[in-house]
């Protein structure tokens, strides 16, 4: 390996890198919140990208099935559950939150395509179209049961990924995608070139890490957020809804799924299943953070992005192979020093009592 | 009555799965071995998922692995499927050795998400592997036979599955009615009381690994030679989650949920894959959002899968027989201490959490035959001392020494085979489990029963006498009548009880009772108190803590008194209550 290729494959890594960074605060930021580990959170990146892919291609994108179909279920069992406990005068805010929020993007993506959209265009229906997916996931999936143990918040995060990326596959068809270039602006930079995409997406990382870091030192919103991360009980003693919170901290990951999906389209040729990949190695990133620091969760997503591209140059075939098996050891690290006393307690089960 | 109309029924379902094929076409004979060949894989999950708690979504790939080792050894290099079910089993076992070892460690999510890692990276193995075909797979795979009887027909492999079924289901069933398998039961809900019952939790964990990882590669085998061609897709990490699908469906604590599971999800499948097809050009992504949907649904609504459903409506049949009448008790521990010896010896044991000494300096001992008291005030330091004692925390400085051995740096569990027994502050009983079952699990260090010969049922002399024993010991605190019950359904009194009656059962050498009297009725309070003066007359010694003064003066012969971490006092009941000092600690200074 010459040093222009490990400069190369350095410059590389970082921008995947960049983009993992987003992804992995996306999931650190949902699994504080709500104790889910939100597996399809990569297919929520995939939607994002191959959204603005079909935009720019004149299609009208299959994430506003998506997001009709998630809304509708939504609805009907909001209103179902307002009904039943005679809270009827929630029910315009539920159909405002729960339908109409969620369908006027779609609206206005279904509107708008097939027609010569401008870049920014494209890329604000795109963010649009993609922000409810997530919070509307919650309440489908993971609300009626907000209080079991993470393991069978997993076991249902794995389910609904099985079923949002089955859903991509109909929505996008089996074919590969690449949206347009953000930037064609190249600069050089001592013996080597660094693309403005590369630049973009490292900048934005950073600047969406940043708003991320302000949010949580100086909103309301934020700081109760970072409550409920350090005790839920707590949190709801003071007043803070957990529903709420929750609602809050999909939002927010959805918009960094957005991003990142519109950050990686230009990037990598994506296909339905891609998304899932790209969460998944994020996700080796946020568990080297120990799924509770956000400084470090940064670190260990750069570190599985330049990892990942010395893997591939190493050995192709097997770089996947070599970035899950990683995994095991950094778990293994990980359980040796943060072993504590407290775990006992937690890993009482809920009792499935068989009487 | 009720356990010959159980018997009647299996036998019924015997007969008409040995029927099936004289009666049901080929098309449903396929689909029969398909749901038996899943069934097997699933009994894996049950196994390790559903009782004994470990989550895994990567056993798809321990099925590739029996698959792909027999599939090689058979094409490549034209060996017999014999010795390749043999090296399917050696590979899978050797792959489940070393994963388990490396991660059954995790504690709570990080296992299972472990599993989701190595089963990617085994699947991608499988498929750039240029010697097990990459992504074509390997094809041409010899049907089973012995001798000049081939396996190929449907009918015929699918009573070779079906039988190895059945008998796999009921060694699982034996091993988890034996020692070691109360021992998996026991894994789920905290590794605190597993560890202070003498049981070696991590290799029991390990063994329940491998065991699962051993049915997957035996369906692998099965899956191998029956489709005759192995490819990476029918291994990856959805199949995994199909298969921890089909073991929740099913009831993952129930050994019968492995096969309903099993045929639900194939039957659906079958069904889904009639269906969808005149719908959509994709059916099989179809087929996995009806899946996830279901699997959604079922985890909302009905947790514990179809078997506990259908059980509710059927009675309880009374599992545990009475113990053979005047059978013998398990032979008694020798303990070396002689009466008035010192049992326990605490010696400046210190233990700091930061800044904060919460025992400091503390040295006494506990003799043979005699119970000590140990009281103060919240936050005295009391449950941090018996935490040192039982080996839950490790000291800063001094020595414990439990019969004239250290265990100062010893592992609970250690201890605890040494013949110390405990019960807990905050009660620790396994909810689900009989009576019997709990306090069997007591009896743990004072029986030897392995895995094999509990699946194979050579333990019944030594389960008898464990039976009776347990059955002793229950009837000492009063719950005899009760032993078919589960524990999650006594009061939280009796419930304390019932750990005392386990704790016994160790035989110990050295009883440590922690609040044993709190949360019990007054009667139930002088049940107890009679029970340790029974015992204390029959030479054993005791140490507990209490804050019951009344209880502790009645009952106990000495006194340690703690406040602030230090000891305060020592000395007979009488001396204590004149104590200024420790009037002082109690009541603020006014003495």
């Amino acid at each position: 390996m010459t040093p222009e290729i490990a400069l190369l494959l350095a410059q590389d890594g970082i921008t995947t890198g960049a983009i993992y960074v987003l992804v992995a605060l996306g999931l650190v930021l949902i699994f504080l919140a709500t104790r889910v580990i939100f597996v399809p959170f990569g297919d929520i990146v995939g939607y994002a990208a191959l959204t603005l892919a079909a935009l720019q291609m004149k299609r009208t994108p299959g994430t506003v099935w998506l997001v009709l179909t998630l809304a509708a279920v939504a609805t009907v069992m909001e209103a179902y559950a307002l009904l039943r406990e005679r809270r009827l005068a929630h029910l315009p805010r539920a159909f405002l939150y729960y339908a109409a929020l969620p369908a006027a993007p779609a609206a206005i993506a279904w509107l708008a395509a097939g027609h010569d959209l401008p870049m920014w265009a494209a890329i604000l229906i795109t963010f649009a179209v993609t922000l409810p997916i997530s919070p509307l996931l919650y309440r489908i999936a993971f609300q009626p049961i907000a209080d079991a143990s993470v393991l069978v918040l997993l076991i249902i995060a794995v389910a609904v990924h099985f079923v949002i990326s089955g859903m991509a596959l109909i929505f996008f068809g089996p074919e590969g995608f690449r949206t347009e270039p953000l930037t064609r602006a190249f600069f050089k930079l001592g013996p080597m070139m660094i693309s403005g995409q590369s630049i973009l997406v490292v900048a934005s990382a950073a600047i969406f890490g940043l708003l991320l870091f302000l949010f949580f030192e100086r909103t309301l919103n934020g700081k109760a957020l970072r409550a409920t991360a350090v005790n839920r009980i707590g949190a709801r003693l003071v007043g803070i809804r957990l529903s709420t919170t929750a609602a809050v901290a999909f939002l927010l990951a959805s918009a960094l799924a957005a991003i990142s999906g519109i950050l990686i389209g230009p990037i990598a040729t994506l296909y339905y299943d891609s998304g899932f990949l790209i969460g998944l190695k994020a996700f080796v990133g946020a568990i080297i953070g120990g799924l509770v620091s956000y400084p470090a969760t940064i670190v260990g997503a750069l570190m599985v992005g330049l990892f990942e591209s010395y893997a591939s140059f190493w050995n192709s075939a097997m770089k996947e192979v070599i970035v899950f098996g990683s995994l095991i050891p950094i778990l293994l690290w990980q359980s040796f020093f943060t072993r504590g006393g407290v775990e006992e307690e937690i890993e009482e089960e809920e009792g499935e009592r068989q009487t | 009555m009720m356990r010959t109309r159980l018997l009647a029924a299996i036998v019924i379902v015997i007969a008409l799965i040995a029927i099936a094929p004289a009666i049901l076409g080929n098309f449903t004979i396929t689909l029969m071995n398909y749901i038996g060949i899943y069934a097997i894989a699933t009994l894996g999950l049950v196994l390790m998922t559903g009782i004994g708690g470990i989550t895994s979504f990567g056993q798809a790939a321990f099925i590739g692995i029996g698959a792909y080792a027999t599939a090689w050894y058979t094409v490549a290099q034209g060996g017999s499927p014999w010795a390749g079910l043999l090296l399917a089993l050696v590979l899978t076992a050797l792959a489940a050795t070393i994963l388990g070892a490396a991660t059954l460690r995790l504690s709570g999510h990080f296992l299972p998400l472990s599993t989701i890692a190595w089963g990617i990276a085994i699947y991608f193995l499988f498929g750039n592997s240029e010697t097990l075909g990459r992504y074509n797979g390997l094809s041409g795979i010899p049907p089973i036979s012995i001798g000049s009887i081939s396996f190929e027909r449907t009918a015929a492999v699918y009573f070779l599955i079906w039988s190895a079924l059945g008998l796999l289901m009921l060694l699982c069933r034996n091993l988890l009615d034996s020692r070691q398998g109360r021992a998996i039961r026991c894994l789920r809900g905290g590794t605190a009381l597993v560890e202070s019952l003498a049981i070696d939790s991590f290799r029991i964990k390990l063994v329940v690994f491998v065991l699962a990882g051993l049915l997957a590669g035996i369906s692998g085998w099965f899956y191998a030679h029956m489709q005759r061609y192995v490819g990476p897709m029918q291994f990856s990490v959805d199949a995994g989650i199909e298969l921890l699908l089909m073991a929740l469906v099913g009831g993952a604590s129930q050994i019968a949920g492995a096969v309903v599971g099993s045929a639900s999800v194939t039957l659906i499948r079958n069904f889904l894959q009639d269906v969808l097809p005149s719908v959509t050009t994709y059916s099989a992504q179809l087929e996995g959002v009806v899946f996830g949907i279901l699997f959604v649904v079922l985890l909302q609504k009905a947790r514990g899968g179809i078997v506990p459903i259908v059980r509710k409506y059927l009675p309880r049949p009374q599992q545990k027989i009475v113990p053979a009448a005047g059978g013998s008790p398990l032979p008694r521990r020798s303990h070396t201490a002689e009466q008035g010896r010192a049992v326990l010896a605490i010696d400046g044991v210190t233990k700091r959490f930061g800044a904060l000494a919460a025992v400091n300096n503390v040295s006494f001992q506990v003799h043979s035959g005699e119970v000590l008291g140990l009281i103060g005030p919240n936050g005295a330091g009391k449950s941090t001392l018996l935490n040192l004692i039982t080996g839950v925390l490790k000291p800063n400085g001094g020595t414990i020494r439990f019969q004239d051995s250290r265990v100062t740096r010893l592992a609970p569990r250690h201890i605890a085979a040494a013949g110390m027994a405990r019960t807990f502050q905050h009660v620790k009983l396994r909810p689900n489990m009989t009576l019997l079952d709990n306090v069997l699990l007591g009896v743990y260090p004072r029986t030897r029963t392995g895995f094999l010969a509990g699946a194979l049922r050579l333990d019944r002399a030594e389960e008898n006498e464990a039976k009776v024993e347990a059955l002793h010991q229950l009837q000492r605190v009063g719950l005899g009548e009760r032993y078919g019950e589960l524990a999650g359904n006594l009061p939280l009194g009796q419930q304390r009880l019932l750990e005392v009656a386990r704790a016994l059962a160790a035989d110990p050498a050295l009883l440590v009772l922690d609040e044993p009297a709190a949360g019990l009725r007054r009667l139930e309070k002088q049940t107890l108190s009679e029970l340790l003066r029974g015992l204390r007359a029959q030479g054993m010694t005791t140490i507990l803590v209490e804050h019951d003064m009344e209880f502790v003066m009645n009952l106990v012969d000495r006194i340690v008194v703690m406040d602030f971490g230090v000891k305060l006092a020592e000395g007979l009941p009488a001396a204590i209550r004149a104590d200024a000092r420790v009037q002082e600690a109690y009541l603020g200074g006014v003495a």
